[in-house]
């Protein structure tokens, strides 16, 4: 990590929403770009933003849509800034084209998605983890990206930071999952005198698309550094130009862009653990169900059961280490969705794993966590 | 003695991929020539495009900064790069279907904006890459391999559009009409605002083949046919212009 920057929020506590909690984080991650396009529940990310950048020195515009502003995004980003753009569902859906060329093109940018209930329009104000699945494979082609899932508004503030810090060092889009509730739930945010940043590294005359080992990550340049940048969404050697006909240059490019984000699995994942030690049920949640899921399990031990809660605050890389690790007879997995993340860990334990899923655009409360506790 | 405008091309990206008669190679010096007149340092330029064969125009073979994007953002993308480092000289260069189709919004708004960039749309009044399919700026009657019998949709007037959405600058031109063309290339690069400039430049594989043209040459003849200037289509009725395309600056606003 690069020296602290100052903050530019006095430090202490602040009563915020978990939307106003990203806008500054992002300022004081050095966010200096944003672009967006209004959609309900992430709206006041940008609102805030509009009048909070120019105040720092940084630029925001509203654009004519989701894709011209993940396109723009990109475009600043390659001028020189650290960006960021916020969404909801179905303007994630509209970003995924450039996502995919940010991927390709390896340029590091943080997509805030705050999610709602869906498909399509669905209930623009409820939450749900609608897009845990879209984030992942939503655009075309095989890649990784970085997916970050806060509980808390605090949390909120601190995963964008890092979400911003995590881009720079692999060169990804990173996203940050939060939902309609957190969005709009108001909690004490404790603001720090300096945060943690992560500088763009530089280096004159060396390839920007390409490393000598399988998995790095290269340096990156901006437009107007004589460096006679060659970007391209299509298939490109080391250099930047386009080759779309050799097999080897397409397997490496793919190659790397995957694992210089799984090699990098163990720095990246974060995971919390509750009551883990010697749990015979162990419950897996992420984001504002998690919460709901704590207190169950507490709930539950007190009545005698021996139940853990393993909470991810990275949901891509999958942390599927942390998982297979478990040593329980049964595994409980709690979404605000018909069961999306809940295959990834089928996919790697051999452990029995239950579902508990809400798709009525509620909040999912301990009650319904409890009860499969209970059963297990 | 090579001539000056060629030093801006990266020799390693030489030939150029365009089929034998293409426009877009000519479009590709008229732009170099332009910024070559100019006095612009190329090393201060940003070139952004799209896809299709017009996209290739300037990358990878422009000596700059270049970014080839998705089809039809490169306005979107360029207007990011020029807001956050406004010293960027931003130029897009890019085909009829990813500007004015695909990418048809991102252009109107662009022009709404009255962003500071040049816009080139490389216009054959085709898909050109992708082999010859009716574009928004296809003329009426014309044959592609999705109208065989002849276009019946009218084509949109990509000046016209840009100037209601407000763009300060517009002009229309021809490769065939060469030194035009980089006239009007120098004064959008010297303008500050958004700088529009449909650029005519003919496809003879995907559109003159279909359509009997004898030769690339007949098809830029044919072209010199079609066009008017400006100040004499001015005197002529709607009627006689059916068909005809008008060629000259349509806006000239504000600082130069
Ligand atoms: C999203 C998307 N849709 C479709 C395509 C396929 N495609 C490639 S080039 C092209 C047309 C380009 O036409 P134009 O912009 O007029 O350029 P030209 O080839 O004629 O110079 C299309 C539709 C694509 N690459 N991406
Ligand atoms: S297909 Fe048409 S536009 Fe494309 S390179 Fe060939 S002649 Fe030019
Ligand atoms: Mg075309």
């Amino acid at each position: 990590m690069s020296p602290k920057i100052k903050n530019p929020l006095p430090p202490g506590n602040y009563f915020f929403e978990g939307n106003q909690a990203c806008a500054e984080a992002a300022i004081a991650a050095g966010c200096r770009f944003f672009a967006g396009y209004p959609i309900s529940p992430s709206s006041e990310i940008m609102e805030r933003l509009s009048w909070r950048l120019p105040e720092v020195g940084g630029v925001f515009i509203q654009m004519e849509d989701e894709i011209a502003s993940i396109s723009a995004v990109i475009g600043a980003v390659w001028a020189g800034a650290r960006a960021m753009t916020a969404t909801s569902g179905p303007g994630l859906s509209l970003m995924l084209e450039n996502i995919g060329y940010a991927i390709i093109t390896e340029t590091p940018c943080v997509i805030v998605d705050v999610q709602r209930a869906g498909p399509s329009t669905g209930q623009a104000t409820r939450p749900y983890d609608g897009d845990i699945m879209q984030v992942k494979w939503g655009s075309s082609g095989d890649y990784q990206v970085i997916a970050l899932a806060p509980w808390s508004v605090q949390e909120v503030y601190d995963l964008t930071i890092r979400a911003f810090n995590l881009a720079e060092l692999y060169r990804v889009p990173v996203f940050v999952m939060s939902d309609a509730a957190l969005a709009h739930l108001r909690e004490d945010c404790r603001i720090p005198e300096g945060v943690d940043i992560v500088g763009r590294t530089k280096a004159k005359g060396v390839p920007h698309f390409g490393t000598e080992g399988p998995v790095g990550v290269p340096p990156m340049a901006s437009f107007g550094e004589e460096e006679g940048l060659i970007i391209t969404g299509s298939t490109h050697d080391k250099s930047g130009y386009r080759k779309t006909q050799d097999p080897n240059i397409q397997k490496d490019l793919v190659d790397r862009l995957n694992e210089k984000v799984l090699s990098n699995a163990k720095e990246i994942i974060q995971t919390e653990e509750h009551f883990l030690k010697g749990a015979e049920i162990v419950v897996v949640a992420y984001g504002l169900v998690a919460r709901a899921a704590l207190a169950a399990v507490k709930e539950a031990r007190l009545g005698g059961i021996n139940v853990g809660l393993l909470r991810l605050k990275t949901l891509w890389p999958f942390p599927k280490e942390e998982i297979r690790a478990l040593r329980a007879r049964r595994i409980i997995v709690p979404e605000l969705n018909r069961g999306q993340l809940v295959r990834e860990v089928e996919r790697v334990t051999k452990v029995e794993v239950v579902y508990v899923n809400r798709v009525d655009g509620e909040v999912m409360g301990p009650g319904e966590i409890l009860e499969a506790i209970k059963k297990q | 003695m090579e001539a000056t405008w060629k030093k801006h091309l990266r020799k390693e990206t030489l030939p150029l991929p365009f089929c034998p008669g293409c426009g877009h190679g000519i479009l590709l010096g008229a732009i170099l020539r332009a910024i070559d007149a100019s006095g612009i340092d190329i090393k201060d330029m940003l070139f952004v495009s799209g896809i299709g064969c017009a996209g290739w125009i300037p990358s990878p073979h422009i000596k700059a900064d270049t970014m080839h994007v998705t089809h039809g953002r490169p306005i979107a993308f360029a207007t990011g790069a020029k807001l956050f480092n406004p010293r960027l000289k931003v130029m897009v260069v890019s085909g009829d279907g990813d500007l004015a189709s695909i990418g048809g919004n991102h252009l109107i708004h662009a022009a709404r904006r009255d962003i500071d960039m040049v816009v080139v749309c490389a216009n054959n009044e085709i898909y050109g890459m992708t082999g010859g399919q009716v574009s928004p700026t296809t003329g009426l009657g014309v044959k592609t391999t999705t109208t065989l019998a002849g276009n019946v949709e009218p084509p949109l007037d990509l000046c016209r559009l840009v100037e209601a959405a407000g763009a300060s600058y517009v002009a229309r031109s021809t490769v065939f009409h060469l030194e035009h063309l980089i006239g009007i290339l120098k004064k959008a690069l010297g303008h500050k605002g958004f700088s529009f400039i449909d650029a005519l430049s003919p496809c003879p594989v995907q559109y003159g083949r279909r359509n009997l043209y004898a030769s690339p040459a007949e098809q830029l003849k044919d072209l010199e046919k079609r066009c008017v200037p400006l100040e004499k289509a001015r005197s002529m009725t709607q009627e006689v212009l059916k068909g005809r395309i008008v060629i000259g600056e349509f806006v000239c606003r504000g600082e130069h």
